[in-house]
């Protein structure tokens, strides 16, 4: 018997029994729609990390004192000496770093006219926007006049504008931060949320010193004092070995002696979103593996059909086989039928698939990737799963002894 | 020939050795009470069963010695079936019904359509190629199984109790459809009870208790 043949009259035996077919087909269109969805979230999820990384600065290398945990106690960053100016001129002049930008912030209260509002203050340099790849859709970012005589002049982030104008344009105007009254000289291009689900618009940066001398203090022992430097490493030097140089320069700069403990940090943000998003593919083999499951019950529940299909069916099957069918021909009929349940199951679960996608891509806020392979992949899954458990009924059904199948009662 | 079947621990002897043979373009009637054997015997024949211990030769050659696809291809091209209760697919018309065992033909091109329409005709069927088994009468019904039977132009046709489930004006139709086929030259074996269609075979085969009984041949 052609495959052809066969295929035809299991569509006629799927149609025959209509709701018996779909809740059958249930199992399939839930594991196959689920395959796709998980395999298009992580591809999307992975889509984003690459280019939150390539927006966070791949090539940045962040100094931060104090150290991860000393004596399997973890410290804050303020036990250790803090870095200062002096450290970001040395660093600027080494070979490998193409910009250094030194930053303190604090969480500050502003306030525009009769309007208040919390925000975070970031007291920074011309080089910070350099390094963020950062620019201003209105006004100018600060100069390094302005940066070293400590110009009381702000820049602030899309954020601030909805919250303290309202409409009305920002630039030339003056805003209080806790007090310290400040105008604006420039509004920065909208970033979004961070990865790490903050708002990355919600901020304001005004000159360094400006910070520190008026607004969030110096550090006690150390004046001319930075929170966090960062550092662009130039192309043509490689990430980690920059960061191991860097190092040991500070080190040698900070005087630790050979055996001890760095009192500071280095790290490349990357590595940070690069961990979670390992996390993050983790739950993905997760979800995958339980949407797996889902295709296995599914065909279970095809198997279990395939079952009751060939005992109801005994003496059509005997009759075929008094007629001159082989044990072959009647195995090709089910496995047809397994296949065509599992296939159909496998189409109409594609279509949820893309559905699920298109939400999870919405909520998730990143673009919908589903690529040519996750649709064959999921539908071969299917299909895979039919010839997978509709084989055994289908020998079953090819075993039968005819004198017995056309008995059966 | 014999046939031993084991139910249980317990043995029952089906046919007790007979030994038979049927000429081609014969019609045989085969009759006896239930149990006696005759539709143990008819299965031997049908290629559907193996006997126990003796041979089966249909047209020389030894059942026993065929592979399963060989069997079934035999089922196919050889013999022809016709059942008590016509075992039609109910959901396919009669032209689906006849072309059945066209889908299994192997070694042959056949026009399907073409011969299953033929053979609709040839039963007085032309008419309701396109009804469904629920469409039509028993006699009706019996016919599209003939019409199948024949589909494969095969050179045995085996009946087992064909009007079994007709009345007796449609059983004689029937078994004039038969006495017509069987003047075509297609040897006919048909099993039965009832001594008044038996009537209509040249020869009549008694069995009792697995043993045949009487093997009488109507005067010409």
């Amino acid at each position: 018997m052609k495959f052809s043949v066969a295929l035809a009259s299991a569509i006629e035996a799927l149609f025959a029994n209509l709701l018996r077919s779909f809740l059958t087909m249930l199992g399939i269109i839930i594991g196959v729609a689920s395959v796709m969805t998980m395999m298009a979230m992580g591809e999307g999820a992975k889509a984003r990390i690459d280019e939150q990384i390539s927006a966070l600065g791949a090539s940045t290398l962040t100094l931060r004192p104090g150290s991860m945990r000393r004596g399997g106690r973890s410290l804050g960053a303020g036990a250790a000496k803090p870095f200062t100016e002096s450290d970001i001129a040395v660093l600027a002049s080494l070979p490998y770093a193409q910009a250094v930008s030194g930053q303190l912030s604090k969480s500050v209260t502003a306030v525009s006219g009769q309007t208040n509002w919390s925000t975070s203050l970031t007291g920074t340099d011309a080089a910070y926007f350099e390094i963020h790849d950062w620019t201003p859709t209105e006004g100018r970012v600060f100069t390094d006049r302005e940066v070293r005589t400590g110009a009381a002049v702000a820049v602030i982030g899309k954020s601030i504008v909805d919250n303290l104008f309202d409409g009305t344009d920002p630039l030339g105007q003056r805003i209080r931060v806790n007090n310290v009254p400040v105008s604006v000289i420039g509004v920065l291009s909208e970033k979004g949320q961070s990865s790490f689900g903050s708002d990355r618009d919600d901020v304001i940066f005004i000159p360094l010193g400006t910070a520190r001398n008026r607004i969030i203090g110096a550090h006690r022992t150390t004046p001319k004092n930075v929170s966090r430097i960062e550092v662009m490493v130039a192309d043509g030097y490689d990430l980690k070995e920059a960061q191991n140089k860097l190092g040991e320069y500070m080190r040698e700069r900070r005087r630790i002696k050979a055996g001890a403990d760095d009192d500071f940090m280095v790290f490349n943000i990357a590595d940070f979103v690069r961990a979670r998003s390992a996390t993050q593919a983790t739950m993905g083999v997760l979800l995958a593996f339980m949407a797996a499951v889902a295709l296995f019950v599914g065909g279970v529940g095809v198997m279990n059909i395939m079952l009751v299909s060939v005992t109801e069916r005994t003496r059509e099957i005997g009759l075929r086989m008094a007629l001159g069918a082989r044990g072959s021909d009647i195995m090709v009929q089910f496995l047809a039928e397994a296949i065509v349940l599992c296939g159909t199951g496998g189409l109409i679960g594609v279509v949820l698939g893309f559905a699920g996608s298109w939400i999870a891509a919405k909520t998730g806020g990143w673009e919908m990737s589903i690529s040519p392979q996750i649709t064959l992949i999921s539908l071969g899954a299917a299909v895979a799963v039919g010839l997978f458990f509709g084989y055994f009924p289908a020998r079953r059904a090819a075993r039968l002894n005819p004198i017995d199948a056309l008995r059966y009662e | 020939m014999t046939k031993v079947y084991a139910m249980g621990d317990q043995k029952v002897h089906a046919l007790r050795g007979i030994d038979l043979e049927i000429a081609p373009g014969d019609f045989t009637a085969i009759m006896g009470p239930s149990g006696s054997g005759k539709s143990t015997l008819m299965n031997l024949i049908g290629a559907l069963d193996q006997p126990t211990s003796g041979e089966m030769l249909i047209e020389g050659h030894s059942l026993s010695t065929m592979r399963p696809d060989d069997l079934a291809d035999l089922r196919n091209r050889t013999l022809g079936f016709v059942f008590q209760q016509f075992n039609l697919l109910p959901r396919a018309n009669a032209l689906q019904n006849v072309k059945l065992p066209l889908r299994y033909a192997r070694h042959e091109q056949i026009d399907a359509d073409a011969r299953a329409r033929e053979c609709l005709e040839l039963v007085g069927l032309g008419d309701r190629m396109d009804h469904r088994p629920a469409q039509l009468s028993g006699g009706q019904q019996q016919r599209v199984a003939i019409a199948r039977a024949l589909a494969g132009r095969p050179r045995i046709i085996l009946a087992d109790e064909p009007t079994g489930a007709l009345d007796t004006k449609t059983s004689t139709d029937i078994m004039e459809l038969l006495v017509k086929l069987n003047a075509t030259g297609i040897t006919i074996i048909l099993v039965t009870h009832e001594p008044e269609v038996a009537e209509f075979a040249r020869r009549r085969i008694h069995f009792r208790d697995g043993l045949i009984e009487s093997d009488e041949r109507r005067a010409a």
